[in-house]
């Protein structure tokens, strides 16, 4: 059980905070609610960008990180498809430097014409070091491409090309920081060696009188169902081919997205699971094979990838993988394979649930999701699963026309 | 009327008064030596076994990674498939891992699993089998491994740097091809398995909340294996050295990046400078606040990250310098980093800037030691590199004393263009 306290101060800002005593740290973490999934087709890699402009001065402080580490604290941020999420931590007695620091940039960014420019390179040496220059590093540009016709998830928080990010202005960068950059958009989660009563008055005073700004009201077009199997063919000079399947899948609040998250244990965790068990080792077709899913709030998708053995043919290889999907859509799971993956849940979130930083990330991401409390319920949601819910919803999860192929080549 | 301008005020981290909780000490009937940390909220634990069987001990190339890999793939009561089922049904992660010096077992665990988990840890410690089907897979499919990962500049970069600085034929300098792969047998992997893992040497490191019968319970399973009856010696290799300095390798004739590396000799751990040039290299490009981020990142834009950072290896270290640059600055780059260490030469450093880095310092370390595992992987450097708790105390006066004076003698020390070997690999 992960206890907090939740307040709302007048102008919206949502606080949480989680005391834990046992620690010397504090963790100062500010979720913003958007994302990639928040920007238009033309400008996209912006939320990410935007997160890079956060550490280049506000309005009242020309520099964040020296304070920050003069107050011997360490911080860092991350953007993906669906928002936005800062966090340092820093010896408790010194947490109000990280009240200030944060409260300073959600008053207002210093709109440095320097920052923009330097962080428009970094951010494309980024996309360089991480897309462009490492082997199979295009298909999540493209699997995402043919996988979404409509909803903004069709592109990843890196961007869709560097030329968006190349192209960026100060005036996309002060409209984007007023739409969304708000308190009423934005929860603050301080956790650890903290009282609640302290953590108020420090909210009141450095958070207290940043202007509301406007709701943001997410208006992003649902995606249609998919009615046929799509396929993509790559050619590239990379060593190996490569199979890459994906098929979509329930948003994070539905409970299918609870069963789509146990079929990835039973079909690609760890060195019993069904594909590395069958594939690589049985019928040695793939040198590698993973499946996962994007974890997105919104509807999302799960994959299928691994890398073929060199003279294997692409056929082989896929039909190898339709064998496993049409037994897990034809027969029920053991019990035991059933308690496998239950208790590996569990001991995964006992893990995660180790470090205070991470149960602060936690919390604000279920906040953003609508109520904090579903941290505590989530094993629950897992432990309700049947055999039954596995087999039934893999029949709509792994229908062909809800697939997406890509077929990669090696040219070699 | 709040004034944001004003910075709250502080508690310096370098006041203070950081402990390192000390572990306690068992050996086992074998005279295995068991380090324990008990402490923790959570129900959990991390149990690891470290054996001096690292690839300073293998005659021939990937034999200790190789039988370190396969410890897992068979014993005489159990497959591959059923090993991993059997830690896998508990939610428990078993990874093995293996070093210049040592190789490693590390169990991850709920701590009410431990009593069905350590008899099949005991299993992988006396009956491995290394059936001949699974090292075929490993040997095709760690070739196609390399194969990609020889694609990736910075993967290349990484062994070719190496190699300058210690030789092919060091433990630090060596790599793998996939002659190697194919050049491998059972019968070197059960041959290194005899005298490293069945007779080997081993230590114990548990931390985490722990059941009261832990000595007990690890003295069943492991006290009676002929472990630690004899002394393994270490071997001695000697350092070959790359004469040439500067090197420039195309890898990929259409790379938009190049990997550059930057490095020199340095002591271990135990020579007196180590500590102090800690503080010296957290200056230069320890962190995200270093001089050769805010120049070569935040002010040029050249890179995504760059850093500097003393080597972990236990006999003899480096101080490597390594960042992803944007392929038409890697030369502008390498001009920056030895700018960056002639004003370290030549000025010495103010006193707010020291003052920053002493604080950041001490607040990791500080953040270093919250929770069990993190107390403990730190004693296990501690021990592996023969040192004691007075090491972690005295790097923490060192940090609060050290003066601008002394870093700008060790900066003259160390930190000449001359000895640094120079790589760009595109």
């Amino acid at each position: 059980m992960i206890e907090f306290n939740r307040f709302v101060l007048d102008n919206g800002l949502r606080v949480l905070v989680h005391e834990d005593h046992s620690t010397p740290m504090a963790v100062v973490n500010v979720m913003y609610d958007v994302g990639a999934r928040d920007e238009q087709p033309n400008k996209t890699g912006f939320a990410h960008l935007f997160e890079h402009l956060m550490f280049g001065g506000s309005i009242h402080i020309p520099e964040y990180d020296e304070p920050l580490q003069r107050a011997g604290g360490e911080n860092n941020a991350y953007t993906t498809n669906d928002l936005t999420n800062y966090y340092c931590t820093l010896p408790a007695e010194n947490i109000e430097t990280a009240f200030w620091l944060e409260s300073d940039r959600m008053l207002s960014l210093a709109f440095s014409e320097k920052s923009l420019d330097v962080q428009r390179k970094v951010v494309c040496e980024e996309f360089k070091e991480h897309y462009i220059n490492k082997p199979y590093g295009d298909v999540w540009h493209k699997m995402r491409a043919l996988a979404y016709k409509v909803h903004p998830y069709q592109w990843m928080t890196i961007g869709k090309e560097l030329s968006h990010v190349e192209n960026a202005s100060i005036t996309d960068v002060k409209d984007f920081f007023f739409k969304h950059y708000r308190p009423v958009n934005a929860i603050l989660v301080v956790a650890g060696k903290v009282k609640t009563d302290d953590i108020k008055k420090l909210a009141e005073k450095w958070f207290g009188n940043i202007p509301m700004g406007e709701k943001y009201n997410r208006n992003i077009p649902r995606e249609p169902l998919q009615t046929e199997a799509r396929k993509l063919e790559i050619h590239a000079n990379v060593p190996f081919d490569a199979f890459i399947k994906t098929w979509h899948m329930g948003g994070r609040l539905e409970q299918s997205y609870y069963i789509a998250d146990l079929i990835t244990e039973v079909l690609g965790g760890g060195g019993s699971s069904r594909l590395f068990q069958s594939l690589v080792k049985e019928k040695k077709l793939f040198s590698n094979v993973d499946c996962y899913h994007f974890g997105t709030v919104e509807p999302g998708l799960l994959a299928i990838e691994g890398k073929l053995v060199k003279g294997i043919s692409m056929q082989a290889a896929e039909e190898a993988i339709a064998e496993e999907i049409h037994k897990i859509c034809s027969t029920l799971i053991s019990e035991k394979e059933l308690q496998k993956i239950k208790n590996k849940t569990e001991s995964v979130i006992a893990f995660e649930d180790m470090a205070v930083m991470s149960r602060a990330n936690s919390i604000a991401f279920y906040e953003l999701l609508g109520n904090a409390q579903l941290i505590n319920t989530e094993l629950e949601k897992y432990r309700e699963i049947t055999e039954q819910d596995i087999l039934q919803y893999s029949l709509t999860l792994f229908k062909e026309t809800n697939s997406n192929t890509i077929h990669y080549y090696s040219n070699n | 009327m709040l004034n944001r301008t004003i910075e709250p005020a502080i508690t310096d981290a370098v006041a203070f008064n950081l402990q390192l909780k000390p572990y306690e000490y068992y050996k086992l009937d074998n005279g295995v030596p068991v380090y324990v940390v008990d402490a923790g909220a959570q129900d959990v634990l991390m149990l690891e076994f470290v054996f001096d069987a690292g690839n300073n001990f293998e005659g021939k190339n990937i034999v200790a990674a190789t039988t370190n890999f396969m410890l897992k793939n068979g014993t005489k009561q159990k497959n591959a498939f059923a090993i991993n089922e059997h830690f896998e049904f508990y939610g428990a992660y078993l990874n093995r891992n293996c070093y210049n010096e040592t190789a490693t077992v590390t169990l991850h665990t709920l701590s009410k699993y431990l009593p069905e988990l350590l008899p099949v840890i005991a299993e992988l410690f006396s009956e491995c089998t290394f059936p001949e089907e699974e090292l075929n897979i490993y040997k095709q499919n760690q070739k196609q491994r390399l194969e990609v990962n020889l694609k990736k500049c910075d993967f290349v970069a990484n062994r070719l740097i190496d190699e300058y600085i210690y030789g092919l034929h060091h433990p630090y300098g060596k790599y793998t091809s996939t002659i190697d792969y194919d050049a491998l047998t059972r019968e070197d992997l059960e041959s290194f398995y005899k005298a490293y893992y069945l007779q080997g040497n081993c230590k114990i490191f548990i931390a985490g909340k722990l059941p009261s019968n832990i000595f007990e319970a690890l003295n069943t399973y492991f006290g009676s294996l002929p472990f630690n009856q004899k002394t393994i010696q270490p071997v001695a290799h000697s350092i070959e050295a790359s004469i040439e300095k500067k090197f420039e390798i195309i890898n990929d004739a259409n790379g938009v990046q190049g990997s550059v590396r930057m490095a020199r000799h340095f002591p271990n751990r135990h020579h007196p400078d180590f500590p102090k040039v800690q503080v010296l290299n957290n200056i230069f490009g320890g962190f995200f606040g270093s001089r050769l981020m805010a120049n070569i990142r935040e002010d040029k834009g050249y890179t995504y990250g760059i850093y500097s950072y003393l080597q972990n290896h236990v006999q003899q270290s480096a101080w490597m310098i390594s960042t992803e640059a944007g392929r038409d600055v890697c030369k502008a780059t390498i001009e920056e980093v030895y700018k960056e260490m002639k004003l370290l030469q030549e000025e010495p450093v103010d006193t707010d800037e020291l003052h920053l880095v002493k604080n950041y310092m001490m607040g990791s370390i500080l953040a270093d030691l919250d929770g069990p595992f993190q107390i403990m992987n730190r004693w296990k450097t501690y021990v592996l590199n023969n040192l004691n708790e007075d090491y972690f105390y005295n790097s923490l006066q060192v940090i609060k004393t050290v003066t601008a004076e002394e870093l700008q003698l060790l900066a003259k020390k160390y930190l000449n263009p001359e000895d640094f070997y120079e790589l760009v690999v595109i």
